[in-house]
């Protein structure tokens, strides 16, 4: 698809300064909008895509935040949900960086634990922490380990 | 700082470690008077009997104090306090903070907002590592633990004794037979963990398949609550009772234990046979408890 392919028309502008994310899990931009706490009540200007088509991956998601710059910590926390996600940072509507996004070993405040006898779901101040593991995520407090459907319990 | 809060971050050398300090307080290898200048703050917010008079029997025994909350209505997180904020506070009245306490994870919340070592006393239905050290010892006072089978029996779902005992057991090389009714069995998560450690882990429904087989036979409380009705407890309850007859043809040295306090699990006739070592476990309760606090409050 080419941007000025006519009968597709123009799927989403491009931006002079801020961040691209590319090659989003198809469906997954949503999610990947809230770990990064990007809500309707921030201030960013936002555009998003959803399964647009890719040769890697079939279909994808795309999103483009505006006048921000992701730090790399950020964005390793949507590695969970969009592994194969790409970064490009944006200077004057060229690209000025371009990096992976890489599982971090320990995600705080991202995944609510679904006990609900853990020490997290309760008023203590505190923020959840899960353990990254290859069999999935361990929660640090109570040990619990979600094994799949890790959106689900995003926060 | 040195925490007590969970088997999962002890290697095995840790708890060789701490079972031999256990020995040497059993056997009365200690200077009495060791903690005389110490005191440790006993936070029960959950009832229990042995574990915080076994805590307080050994902080006496080492010439130390303590102070003790023994109920939430007694507390001030009656009135909403939170957990963190009373472990701010005990960490400036004592020298370490035992916990007990509902929530699975709060002794590990505890510890990163005290200011003196924690040691957890059991958290909800997740771990309870000074009762893991004292089956460990109990089990090591008769036989070498390495290459053994253990069948742990009764509620290993929510028995946070059967969680922790069998992660510490997985060190071990020991062979581990999983003995519940239908919906009290291991959470799959802690099954996978054992498999993970390279444990040989066989589930069961009825103890008499294994039984002979076993050189120790663990038995938790099956609690009344978590069925419907009390006919359906009963019935289930009844079934998983160890009676004098099961324990023809087993193992000489059949070593049965029991975190206490039991609910009719063990029938009572029991106690009369050489296998029943649940009152000694008990026992050994301030030993091992002996060596944690002197360990923390080094």
């Amino acid at each position: 698809m080419s941007r000025t392919d006519p009968s597709r028309g123009l799927l989403v502008s491009p931006i002079r300064n801020g961040t691209v994310i590319d090659h989003i899990t198809a469906g997954e931009a949503l999610n990947v909008l809230k770990i990064l706490g990007i809500t309707g009540s921030t201030r960013e200007c936002l555009s998003i895509a959803t399964n647009v088509e890719s040769k890697r991956l079939g279909r994808k998601d795309i999103v483009k935040v505006e006048n921000r710059e992701l730090r790399k910590e950020e964005v390793d926390r949507i590695a969970l949900i969009a592994p194969h996600a790409k970064i490009n940072i944006i200077r004057e509507y060229q690209v000025a960086e371009k990096k992976g996004v890489k599982i971090p070993k320990i995600l705080k405040g991202v995944v609510r634990c679904p006990n609900p006898g853990c020490i997290t779901n309760s008023s203590e101040p505190t923020e959840s922490t899960f353990e990254v593991l290859e069999a999935g995520l361990r929660c640090f407090y109570c040990d619990w380990l979600i094994k799949d459907n890790i959106a689900n319990h995003i926060i | 700082m040195y925490h007590i809060i969970s088997i999962r971050d002890f290697e095995r050398r840790d708890l060789d470690y701490l079972l031999d300090r256990a020995q040497e307080f059993d056997a009365g290898k200690y200077q009495p008077r060791m903690l005389e200048d110490k005191l440790a703050a006993l936070l029960f917010v959950e009832p229990s009997t042995r574990t915080r008079m076994s805590f307080a029997t050994a902080m006496a025994r080492l010439g130390g104090m303590w102070i003790s909350v023994d109920s939430v209505e007694a507390s001030s997180i009656v009135k909403g306090e939170t957990l963190a904020d009373t472990i701010r506070v005990l960490s400036g009245y004592a020298d370490a903070i035992v916990l007990r306490h509902p929530k699975e994870g709060a002794a590990r919340l505890a510890s990163e907002f005290a200011t003196v070592p924690v040691i957890n006393a059991g958290d909800g239905a997740g771990q309870h590592p000074s009762q893991t050290l004292l089956d460990l010892y109990t089990i090591r006072q008769a036989m070498p633990v390495d290459g053994i089978s253990v069948g742990l029996l009764g509620d290993l779902r929510y028995g946070r004794t059967a969680h922790s005992l069998a992660l510490a057991l997985s060190l071990y090389g020991v062979t581990l037979h999983t003995i519940a009714p239908e919906g009290l069995e291991m959470p799959e998560s802690i099954i996978f963990e054992l498999r993970e450690r390279g444990m040989e882990v066989v589930e069961h429904k009825d103890v008499q398949e294994v039984l002979q087989e076993l050189d120790v036979l663990y038995v938790t409380r099956i609690q009344r609550e978590r069925f419907p009705d009390s006919a359906s407890y009963y019935n289930v309850a009844s079934s998983y009772r160890i009676t004098p007859d099961l324990l023809t043809d087993v193992r000489e040295h059949l070593m049965i234990l029991h975190p206490l306090p039991r609910a009719g699990e063990i029938d009572p006739a029991v106690d009369r046979t050489p296998y029943a070592r649940y009152f000694e476990q008990a026992r050994n309760g301030v030993p091992v408890r002996m060596a944690l606090l002197r360990e923390v409050m080094r």
